[in-house]
């Protein structure tokens, strides 16, 4: 193709992602996204403009070389792409499907001022999914330092620290406390959003390349402690996450038929739950389900029982899955694409709406939830418009599976014999957010352990940074 | 992924039966053994379909880097389990988990055991006798076929009471009996109470002791998936509000305990659990069938 202008660039319209049709995959659990066939992915690449001061990288929490890896795409160089890509990206399969891209590398683009943005997250996970199979870009570390390093948590923030301290030659063991390594990745975002062939492919690439060891059943703060592993180990990563369900303090809470977001989707898609009985672990679902809150882990929520409804329906049976949520569609934390996903799917929203109590069968199960009515009054602290109940305006849903997800805090249990390790009130550990650098000597910290529950890129950035700060103590004269 | 344990599994080294539903798993993993206390479980997985199920901690053996399960086989999970031999592996072994008991010289110490129940409490007792408690120890069962581990229970008890419902062996009473009389005659001052068994039994221990105010420590067997309190499945509603029984637990005040809700929460997932069992004894026909078939 002849060079194009700018001008004729901006008027490429942005190309769409193919994707399984809204019906047909309310009823199963493979992906819904795609992905681009070379052929797009080349046009989608010639639409961008290969700013001198690219917007998009001050967009991206990791500073991937964005018009770099789509100008070697656009010329059909994959493995320069990749190479580019893999500097400052080590997951690029995970990010291109999960990253909120809209409000990152998109909302920054200069094409996206006038029109659409170029649709970077798509490029970027074609380039992922074109290194998993073709694999021209293997990692490789500089010589043994003779460190060890211990990273504890496999999710993106422990994996990207570890692959990066893994590449300076330091020796790196991983502890996991499930049976699985991938963190949220792998329990939490569903299969049909991000497949856990992708998400295990990245890391048998990245950890076979390196010779890191991954020990999953470790539950650190019990099958070890931190101060066992700082006998061993010259250095600490704690990427624990987030993981400990917060419920509401509303009557009925602890009914049969309440449950967390995290139970629900672990038994979903750690477990395997839509496959029970051919995987052990069953998973129950009710014909009319409410999904309390409104962010990533709603929708999830939301559309992994709406599907599970299907699978389970009989011929011409009704089922209704309903997100519950205090605020307005505006303050909608989710990502767009996944709000758009579910509204086509069939998922309800009932904004504005707050649940008040949930109500008994009489025989410890749901069997409707109270809500308030809601109107937006003043912006609060966050900048949003604060939700007021309306007086006299409750009225009773009939739901028999109530789904909460308003959030999660850090895990207490690896601060078991973690003394000098300060924490916020909220939970969280307190860290330099440039360096990871805890309270604690030889400890840093990233990922929703600091942040609280965030998103997987900002893990792996705190990932990153951290993994630079340690290879300098660990390289210079050791002080803290 | 090149740890040794995760990569080849978890090897069973000992298998005995206890009773026609009790079976004895010794299983290697060293780095809970170095761990373990008496009061914690662990959690097991049998191979890549497998659920997390929690099983309590019967005994440990530190130097040979060993934990002994007991198991009693009622779901689909502890059937598969209980038919696997010596020289098998299991997939995952985590542990160990929850709150060990607080070991300490209380004086004189109630230790109940109620049928798998029995295996928890012994490592307990045993605790509780090295230090230097005047150990009661009260053992029941339905009947004499489930009863195991008497001759154990005696070993670390001054003193030992077997029940059974039927009077098949020991004497015909329900544990609280024993535990009430003692109570009553006042003939040792108690100072603590354990009680492990099945939901019901740990009721009326906390029922039978309550007048008395005699403090009650029962050790729950909630639902659980991943057992480091990831998903509040397992919560149950205490006077104070919820708390997860794999973190918080497993052992709590028996006086603060919702039991209904507890027993309710027990219930809800029955369905599945009868479903599970009936595909995997179909399945087991199956191979048979297809064993003889190939003969
Ligand atoms: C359902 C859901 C959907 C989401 N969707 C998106 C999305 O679309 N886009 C996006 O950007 N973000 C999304 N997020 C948020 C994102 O997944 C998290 O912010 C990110 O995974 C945090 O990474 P992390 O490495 O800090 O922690 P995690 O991914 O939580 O990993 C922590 C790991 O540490 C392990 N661990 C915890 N305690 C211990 C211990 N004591 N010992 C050993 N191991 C331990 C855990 O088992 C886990 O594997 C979603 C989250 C959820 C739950
Ligand atoms: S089993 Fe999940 S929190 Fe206890």
């Amino acid at each position: 193709m002849a060079e194009l202008t700018a001008k004729q660039r901006m008027e490429i319209p942005r190309n769409e992602m193919p994707a399984q049709d809204a019906k047909v995959r309310a009823g199963n659990y493979l992906e819904v996204a795609l992905g681009y066939s070379e052929e797009t992915a080349r046009a989608e690449a010639e639409r961008c403009l290969q700013c001198k001061k690219p917007k998009c990288v001050e967009g991206c929490p990791v500073g991937v070389r964005i018009p770099q890896f789509i100008k070697a795409l656009r010329e059909g160089d994959m493995a320069q792409a990749v190479a580019e890509m893999k500097i400052k990206n080590n997951l690029p399969a995970i990010c291109g499907r999960v990253c909120p891209q809209e409000n990152q590398c998109e909302g920054q683009c200069i094409v996206g001022k006038k029109g659409q943005p170029v649709a970077v997250g798509r490029l970027e996970r074609f380039v992922g999914d074109y290194e998993l199979q073709h694999r021209t870009c293997p990692l490789t570390k500089a010589a043994p330092t003779g460190k060890k390093v211990a990273v504890v948590g496999t999710g993106p923030a422990g994996l990207t620290c570890a692959v990066d301290i893994a590449r300076e030659g330091h020796k790196v063991t991983m502890f996991e406390s499930l049976h699985t390594p991938g963190g949220v990745l792998v329990y939490g975002i569903p299969e049909f959003r991000l497949p856990k062939g992708v998400v295990f492919g990245e890391i048998d690439y990245a950890t076979q390349c390196l010779g890191i060891d991954i020990r999953t059943d470790y539950v650190i703060g019990r099958t070890l402690t931190l101060k066992d592993i700082l006998e061993e180990y010259d250095a600490v990563f704690l990427g624990t996450g987030a993981g400990l369900p917060m419920f509401m303090r509303i009557p009925g809470i602890n009914l049969n038929g309440v449950m967390s977001a995290n139970e629900f989707l672990t038994r979903v898609n750690l477990m395997k739950g839509y496959m029970f009985p051919e995987y052990d672990t069953p998973v129950k679902i009710g014909k009319k389900v409410a999904v309390i809150g409104a962010g990533n882990v709603a929708m999830d929520s939301a559309r992994c029982a709406y599907r599970l409804q299907a699978m389970q329906a009989k011929e011409g049976e009704k089922h209704e899955v309903h997100i519950v949520y205090r605020r307005s569609m505006e303050e909608v934390p989710a990502r767009g694409e996944e709000v758009h996903h579910a509204e086509e799917e069939g998922v309800i929203f009932d904004l504005l709406t707050n649940p008040v109590e949930v109500i008994d069968d009489g025989k410890g199960n749901v069997k409707a939830m109270r809500c308030i009515r809601m109107e937006l009054g003043e912006p609060d602290a966050s900048g949003r418009r604060r939700p007021v109940e309306i007086k006299g305006s409750e009225f009773d849903m009939e739901v028999d599976t109530v789904i909460v997800a308003l959030g999660t805090s850090p895990n207490p249990l690896v601060f078991v014999d973690a003394d000098g390790l300060e924490r916020t009130k909220h939970g969280t550990t307190v860290a330099n957010l440039e360096t990871g650098r805890t309270t604690k000597p030889k400890v840093w910290a990233g990922g929703d352990i600091v942040t609280g529950a965030a998103t997987v890129i900002s893990a792996m950035g705190a990932g990153k940074r951290a993994a630079a700060d340690m290879h300098a103590f660990l390289s210079g004269n050791g002080t803290w | 992924m090149a740890d040794t344990a995760a990569a080849t599994g978890y090897k069973i080294v000992q298998k005995e039966t206890l009773s026609d539903v009790t079976k004895l798993m010794v299983i290697e993993a060293p780095q809970v053994a170095k761990k373990a206390q008496a009061g914690q479980f662990i959690i097991i997985r049998i191979d890549e379909r497998g659920e997390r199920v929690p099983l309590t901690i019967a005994d440990y053996d530190k130097s040979a880097g060993t934990i002994t399960l007991i198991l009693q086989e009622v779901g689909k999970s502890t059937m598969q389990l209980g038919a696997m031999n010596v020289g098998d592996t299991v997939a995952s072994f985590a542990g160990p988990l929850g709150h060990p008991t607080e070991i300490k010289n209380y004086g004189t110490v109630v230790c109940v055991g109620g049928g798998v129940g029995i295996a928890p409490i012994y490592p307990i007792a045993r605790s509780l006798k090295e230090a230097g408690n005047y150990v009661v120890s009260i053992i029941g069962a339905r009947n004499k076929s489930l009863l195991f581990w008497e001759e154990k229970m005696k070993a670390v008890s001054d003193e030992l009471h077997v029940c059974t419902d039927d009077g098949s062996h020991g004497r015909k009473c329900l544990v609280t009996d024993p535990l009430k009389e003692l109570l009553e005659s006042k003939r040792r001052d108690v100072a603590h109470i354990w009680a492990i068994g099945p939901a019901i039994m740990m009721k009326f221990v906390a029922l039978a002791t309550k007048p008395f105010n005699a403090p009650t420590t029962v050790s729950l067997n909630s639902i659980m998936i991943d057992g480091t309190g990831m998903c509040g499945g397992c919560r149950v509603p205490l006077t104070e509000g919820a708390q997860f029984v794999c973190v918080d637990g497993p052992e709590f005040d028996g006086h603060k305990v919702d039991w209904n809700s507890l027993m309710s929460r027990l219930q809800f997932y029955k369905p599945e659990e009868q479903a599970a069992v009936e595909a995997y004894k179909h399945k087991c026909n199956l191979d048979i069938a297809a064993e003889k078939g190939g003969a």
